[in-house]
Parts: C-alpha cells; structure tokens; sequence
C-alpha cells in the first residue's frame, strides 16, 4: 500500500489491471454466450428449439463451437495479399475492446480504503473525491468506430474475391454513411449534457430515479443512434455486407478457422460496445434505484441494461427482413440524416429559450 | 514516463511515414499511414490537446483514409505493377516544395538555441477551444465551409453530367463528393 510507483500508490496499478480485466472478461464471455442466446432466442421467436444436445438444453453449445473453429483448417488463398489478410481480424476485433476504456460501468467502489471508479480510463481525486475520465469520451468512442472498418475493408480487398470486395465495398460505404447520423444524434445529447465526458453524462441521468435518463428527453435522438449503430455493426436488418444469399458470405467468404472467429467475436463484440453505449448515453447507464448506496448494484444494473439490449437487437433479427441495397442508402442519406439534422435544431432552439 | 511514451511514438510515426512513402502498394502504404497518424494522435493526447488528438483519429484515420481505401478498391487500382513513375519535368514542382519545406525545418532547428520556458501543461477545455474557434474566428470557420459546399456542388454537378442514366445510386454521389473535397484544401 505504502508503496509509489511514479508518483500514483500500488493500488492505483492493481486496480486498473483488475479493471481492464473485469472490462474484457465481461465482453468475452458475453461474446460467447451471445451467440448462444442468439441462436436460442430467435429459435424459440421462430417456434424451434434451437441448440439442445450439448449440455443442458445446449449450454455448452458456444464451447463446441470454439473447439470446432479451432480445429479447422487455416486457408490463406494463393492470390490474396497476405499482410493485409492476416492483419484484417485483428483490425477488426481490437477497435471494439478498446471502446470499453471510456464507458463507465458503475460507481465509486471503495476495496481496502482506496476509492476505485468502476471505469477503465478514470482516476479519482482523493482530495476533493471527484472522478476524472477523458474528457472527450464521446469523440473518443466515435474515432474507435470508425476504425473497425478498416479490418473489414481490408478483408474484403486482401481475399482477392469478387464477392468479398463487393462485401467490403458495401462495408466502407455503409458504415460512412451511418457513422454520420450516429454521431449527429449524440451531438443532441451532449447539447444537453454540456460535456464531453461519459461519467459526466451518466451522473446528469441520475435525477428523478430513471426520469432524468436522455432517453426521455431525446427520444428521437436515441432511436436514431440505436439504429444507425446497428447498421454500423453490420446486423442483420442492415447486414448487406455479409449478405448469404447474395455474396455468399461477403467480407469473410475466404476466411477460415480462428481468423473467421475473430470476425465473429468482432462482431458480437461491436453489438455489446453499441448496447453498452447506448445503455451510457441514453438509458441512464449504471444509474437505477439504490446505485449510489450501493455501488456493485450498479454495475448490476449496467449489465441487465445491456444485456436488455442485446436482446432488443436479437429481437430485431428475428423480425426484420434485409434492406436492399438501394433502400439502405436511401434511408441513411435521406431520411436518418435530415432528421438527426432537424433533431439538433430542434434542441438547439429550445435549449436557448428554456436556460 | 511521458517521454519515453513520446520517443516511442515520434519513432512509429517517422518509420510509418518512411514506409507509407516507400511502399509501393497503395493499400499497404495507407495502412502504413493511419499507423503513423494515430501515433500522432497520441502525441497530441501528450501534449493535452486531447481535441486535436480525437479528430486526428476521427477526421484523418477514421474518415479520409477510408475513403482514399475505398477509391483504390473501386478503381482497382491495388495493382503495383499497373502504376507508372511520372515524368521527371513532373518531379520538379515537387522537389522545388518539399526543398523549401526541409530549408525552413533545418532554419528553425538551427535558430532555436535557447529552450523556450515551456508553460505548465494543462489541459485546454473543449468548451474554451470552441469558443476561440467560433467566437474569434467566426467568419474564417463560415468562409471554409462555403469553400467545402461549392465543391460539393462542383462534385455533384461533376457527377451528374458524367451517369447520363437517371437512377444512379445514391451510394456513389457522396464517395464522389468526399473524394474531392481532400483535393480543394
């Protein structure tokens, strides 16, 4: 305890490692038992079982399918590029762990006297007991999105396939398209919050137990993000990329065995950093009765809401057919970002004659 | 501490660079590229700008080399033995600019010989940088982006003359309409 290591006590050191790595055995797992749920949930929505012979009505089911995926055969075609093959998953997989730094995902805990904030990049004030996290939270969390679609561009360019530089094509217009109208609309929530910092932002919601969320104050504002980021993921009522019946299997038609489970997890991974985020940004994040006495409730509470969301998407796989390509970009140029544009006058308007 | 984080990062950004300009492939050199430019983003995060450094992410990494990757895949232009070295009369210019650009670097280097007292780091609100920008500089932050709508129109009308069919997809008008908006600057 009494030791310093540049000038920050030891437990400062251990309780970021502890956090980093609650923060990523949280989206592992989650990732593998997603895919689980998955399969479950819209099994039981389309009046099927779904996986029921590994394990207790299939629970072991995602660690069979690891063990399949790794023991597959790792194909790099002759004609691809293979720097750029190899390094595609990785691109793809790290910009969605990297996200979680700045989402705050409970309160103030306090472990042997030392006060620790329940959020990756934050250090508290011992002092005046304020927690300080980056400031450009929200910045930071739009740069990290638009990097995740270098891993599937370069997927679909270095498998040297038709269908996987149509697949990777699609990606790159799709997710500049959406990223516009996704941040637009968090531009209307942080007109109201009037900062940038994610802690900052959730502490705003904590008033009137769930009243004060923004989701109440920016509903159109969230139902635009929610689907701009699921078209940004690549889900499926916008999964024009990976389209089966069309490009086979878009992006990762050449990819086998762990690099094609990489793109997996990328992908389960980007919904619960969206789910996450919309959880932090709309629905009050770790925020809910009793949190603040109790601060493991909120980290409780986080993850119900998140996993609400994961649901939600699951919900609209099943439910929604795909877009064609054309409506698609109809919808993000022409409809979602007029309205995002509107929303933020709108809120600007009456943001300057309520204050 | 920070230093050593700082060598760290000046060496990748250099090396990124070098290599970005040497690599023959253009898809490798633009990875290359954003390698470096997200080393120099982290250096502005050093240096308490963390606004530069998040834009330089969004804008640069995130937004132009995307589109610079894409125009390559539309084009197919992936090939390194299709490109062709250009004339040395189109050298010149070139030459003459980066000449001037290494004269005035290596004139600075060589001037400064007292340290300049550094002022203790502190990280500028975003609030205050808005306000300088839009307060201070109202009219030049207008006049630039009258300047990026007229190329918009210019790409537009551009585009329109070129796709004679009517349904054109709505996909295409914007890549075109980014694309050059990097070339007006």
């Amino acid at each position: 305890m009494g030791i310093e290591i540049l000038g920050l006590p030891m437990m400062y050191y251990i309780a970021m490692v502890a956090k980093v790595l609650v923060a990523f055995l949280f989206v592992l797992l989650t990732v593998a038992y997603a895919t689980y749920a998955e399969r479950k949930i819209i099994g039981h929505m389309q009046v099927r079982l779904g996986p029921m012979r590994t394990g207790w009505h299939g629970l072991l089911q995602p660690i069979a399918d690891g063990l399949k995926l790794f023991f597959k055969e790792e194909i790099i075609p002759s004609q691809a590029s293979t720097f750029a093959f190899l390094i595609a998953p990785v691109i793809a997989l790290v910009p969605a762990f990297m996200t979680f730094a700045v989402i705050p995902f409970g309160g103030v805990i306090e472990v042997a006297g030392y006060k620790i904030p329940l959020q990756v990049a934050s250090y508290i004030d011992v002092a005046s007991g304020k927690v300080y996290d980056v400031n450009v939270g929200v910045l930071y969390i739009l740069a990290m999105s638009s990097l995740g679609v270098y891993g599937i561009v370069l997927a679909g360019w270095a498998s040297n396939s038709k269908y996987s530089l149509m697949g990777g094509l699609r990606a790159s217009a799709q997710l500049i398209s959406y990223e516009l109208s996704a941040g637009l609309a968090i531009v209307s929530v942080f007109m109201l919050s009037q900062t940038l910092s994610l802690n900052e932002i959730v502490n705003q919601q904590s008033s009137f137990n769930g009243l004060g969320w923004y989701i109440f104050k920016q509903p159109l504002a969230a139902f635009l993000f929610f689907i701009c980021s699921i078209a940004e993921i690549n889900r499926t009522p916008f999964d024009l990329p990976e389209a089966e019946t069309e490009l086979v299997s878009g992006f990762c038609t050449e990819y086998s065995s762990m690099k094609y489970a990489m793109f997996f997890m990328a992908e389960y991974a980007n919904m619960i950093t969206v789910c996450a985020l919309t959880t932090t940004l709309f629905l009050g994040g770790w925020n809910g009765p009793f949190a603040t006495v109790f601060p493991l409730l909120g980290l409780v509470y986080f993850v119900a809401k998140v996993y609400f969301l994961i649901f939600f998407c699951m919900w609209i796989r099943a439910t929604l057919p795909r877009y064609r390509y054309d409506q698609l970009m109809h919808l993000g140029w022409k409809v979602l970002l007029p309205i995002s544009l509107v929303n933020i006058v709108v809120t600007g308007i009456i943001g300057y004659f309520i204050k | 501490m920070e230093q050593i984080i700082f060598y760290i990062l000046a060496a990748v950004a250099v090396i990124g660079t070098v290599l970005a300009i040497s690599e023959k492939h253009p898809v490798h050199a633009i990875l290359y590229l954003v390698t470096s430019l997200f080393a120099v983003a982290v250096v502005f995060y050093l240096l308490m700008a963390p606004l530069v450094a998040v834009f330089e992410v969004i804008l640069y990494a995130g937004a132009i080399m995307v589109l610079f990757l894409f125009v390559i895949m539309m084009l197919d232009l992936g090939h390194p033995e299709k490109g062709f070295s250009p004339h040395w009369r189109e050298w010149l210019p070139a030459l003459l600019l980066s000449l001037v650009s290494i004269a005035s670097l290596v004139m600075v280097i060589v001037s400064r010989h007292s340290q300049l007292a550094v002022p203790a780091a502190q990280s500028i609100p975003i609030r205050e940088v808005s306000r300088r920008l839009f307060q201070g500089h109202g009219v030049a932050v207008e006049l630039i982006s009258l300047q990026l709508l007229f190329a918009l129109v210019g790409a537009l009308y551009l585009g329109k003359q070129q796709a004679s069919s009517p349904g054109l997809p709505p996909s295409s008008a914007p890549e075109r309409v980014s694309g050059s908006e990097e070339k007006s600057p």
